[in-house]
């Protein structure tokens, strides 16, 4: 199914893994995975604890490299290509687990972000900030994080939630054409939850996203279309309806998952 | 201009008390002659320590061979001036320049593994230079040091007098210029990359800071500043021994930060004037024993925290009084 998709829409794709293989030893964390994002995607990639979303990602961002497959990023191969310079080609990611600059305020992080989207991230003479252009956009991602208010403080003591926020406005803040959420509401507390949920709702159209959720309101009210993965396996896809009464998704992710998942598959994996 | 660039821009602005504690530190020698020699030891110490901390407070690699391109400055310097020509500028930018060099070739064993390894590798290295200048006696003197370096004046006027006064304005010159360029380079958009590498190396990666380019670079300045505080040395005190190889120089070094503080331009000023201080003070008490009480400063200083060190009224108050500032 996937593979017709890729070949009839290869002009709307922006992001293509074609046939990823991971293996760790003996463990095959990803198996065979095809997966295509369209161009201005609200695409969310499901599936039970253990089911190798993460390690998906980390191909896709090149932090592991493919034992197969390939990455097609708008029409090049990026398979090999390193991580940060996957950046500089509008592919973005955030973190499951909060990954900011302890030291550095968000004020600071936001115009180190940018200056280093700018191209300005090799200049050593000029002072971070001296450029209005950074600074502008800066005030507008504080802004549109509601950030504004502690920007001058260390990230280090932020609440959770802003920190949350930060998270996810680093990675905007690289103007990323992909970008890829890891579980952006993972273990916000219901007070800051609101606001997030907000933020991510409002992100750019014309960025394509692809985000991992195990909170099953904020994928269905996000997505346009969904992607399940179980045990490194693509088991479906299709629209959020599609999803919500495939039979399989409900016995292996929305049920009563692990004992009809393993008999399906006749495999003895545990999900974590 | 905005309020953002307002804030960002005022961590790197100098401070109107900074003008005046420069123009004090470069009239000490005019004010206390018969100190010039320690102010000119300070100086380097304190230069050599700035270069320890643009890689250890800055981009946070850890280092105990950092002696290595002290030495190498020292070294080429020494012989620059003793081989080729006396002026101490040109060999000041020789010892600059090799150090650097070194730097560049020695920055690919500090891109991988852990702060341990990187400890190893860098002691390693310091080590293996050490050698060699003790076994290439026929151009460094081997174990007797390289004797015989005379210096020409400098800028073709000054001459190096017998108290140290004009070695302590060229020492303390570099330093300051080194010091403001050292200021604009850590508060640049490259300066904050480093910042971002030292806080969280996955996601300054993520973000798309070529890491390993930029650890590479860092690592060559903080080689060439150090080379040049090392051809400060050869050049004041006309004599390069072993000594400036010795594993001592990079453990002090690391000290000085500590006490100073890293991360912090200052700390390396401020650290090097208390360790020479006190080396200086209790030296002259117990000659002998004098490491015994930069030992306990240090427990003392780690365990109390600096922070509070330096405010006795904090001392004895109740724990709650700890967190106000």
């Amino acid at each position: 199914m996937s593979s017709t998709n890729s070949t009839m829409d290869t002009a709307n794709t922006v992001l293509s893994a074609q046939g990823l293989v991971m293996r760790f030893g003996g463990i095959t964390a990803t198996n065979n995975v095809t997966l295509n994002l369209k161009k201005g995607a609200r695409h969310a990639l499901i599936g039970p604890n253990g089911a190798g979303k993460t390690t998906l990602i980390n191909l896709l961002t090149g932090v592991l490299q493919p034992t197969e497959g390939k990455i097609i990023l708008e029409g090049e191969d990026i398979t090999l290509l390193a991580p940060h310079k996957r950046v500089g080609r509008g592919m973005v990611r955030t973190f499951q687990i909060n990954q900011l600059f302890d030291t550095l305020t968000p004020l600071q992080t936001l115009a180190m972000v940018v200056s280093q989207q700018q191209r300005l991230g090799g200049q050593w003479w000029r002072a971070l900030g001296a450029s209005s252009k950074v600074t502008e956009r800066c005030e507008q991602l504080l802004e549109q994080f509601h950030l504004t208010a502690v920007m001058d403080q260390e990230t280090r003591v932020l609440a959770y939630g802003k920190r949350r926020l930060l998270e996810i406005a680093i990675a905007l803040a690289c103007e990323p054409r992909v970008l890829l959420l890891d579980e952006p509401v993972a273990g916000v507390p219901a007070g800051e939850r609101e606001e997030l949920l907000q933020t991510v709702a409002a992100l750019p159209a014309d960025v394509s996203i692809l985000l991992i959720e195990h909170d099953m309101d904020l994928v269905f009210s996000f997505s346009k279309f969904m992607t399940v993965l179980v045990n490194g396996t693509v088991l479906t896809e299709g629209e959020p309806e599609q999803i919500a009464n495939d039979a399989r998704v409900k016995a292996v992710y929305l049920g009563h998952g692990d004992e009809i998942n393993d008999a399906v598959h006749g495999m003895g994996v545990q999900h974590g | 201009m905005n309020a953002a660039q307002n804030t960002l821009l005022n961590s790197g602005r100098w401070k109107r008390w900074e003008y005046p504690l420069w123009a004090l530190a470069l009239a000490v020698p005019l004010l206390l002659p018969s100190h010039a020699l320690i102010v000119n030891e300070i100086a380097i110490v304190a230069l050599f320590a700035l270069a320890l901390d643009l890689i250890l407070g800055y981009t946070g690699i850890v280092s105990l061979g950092h002696a290595a391109f002290f030495g190498m400055g020292a070294y080429s310097a020494a012989l620059f001036a003793k081989l080729v020509m006396p002026d101490p500028l040109l060999g000041l930018l020789v010892g600059i320049t090799t150090a650097g060099v070194l730097g560049a070739l020695c920055s690919a064993t500090i891109l991988r593994g852990t702060d341990l390894t990187r400890l190893m590798v860098t002691l390693g290295v310091g080590l293996i230079l050490m050698e060699l200048a003790n076994k290439l006696d026929w151009l460094t003197g081997g174990a007797d040091g390289l004797q015989g370096v005379v210096m020409g004046p400098l800028l073709g006027r000054f001459e190096f007098d017998l108290y140290g006064q004009t070695a302590a304005w060229y020492s303390m010159t570099v330093l300051l210029v080194v010091f403001a360029v050292a200021r604009r380079f850590v508060n640049s958009p490259f300066g904050s990359t480093l910042k971002a590498i030292r806080d969280n190396r996955l996601r300054a990666m993520a973000i798309g800071i070529p890491v390993n380019s930029r650890l590479a670079v860092v690592y060559t300045v903080a080689a060439a500043v150090a080379g040049a505080a090392g051809a400060l040395l050869a050049q004041t005190t006309g004599f390069a021994s072993l000594d400036v190889f010795e594993f001592h120089r990079s453990a002090d070094v690391m000290l000085i930060l500590v006490i100073g503080g890293v991360g912090w331009l200052y700390g390396g000023v401020a650290g090097a004037i208390v360790f020479k201080l006190m080396q200086d003070a209790i030296s002259s008490i117990t000659p002998e024993y004098w490491t015994f009480w930069i030992g306990l400063f240090l427990v003392v200083l780690v365990s109390v925290g600096r922070e509070r060190l330096i405010r006795p009224w904090t001392w004895f108050g109740r724990g709650a009084k700890r967190g106000q500032p």
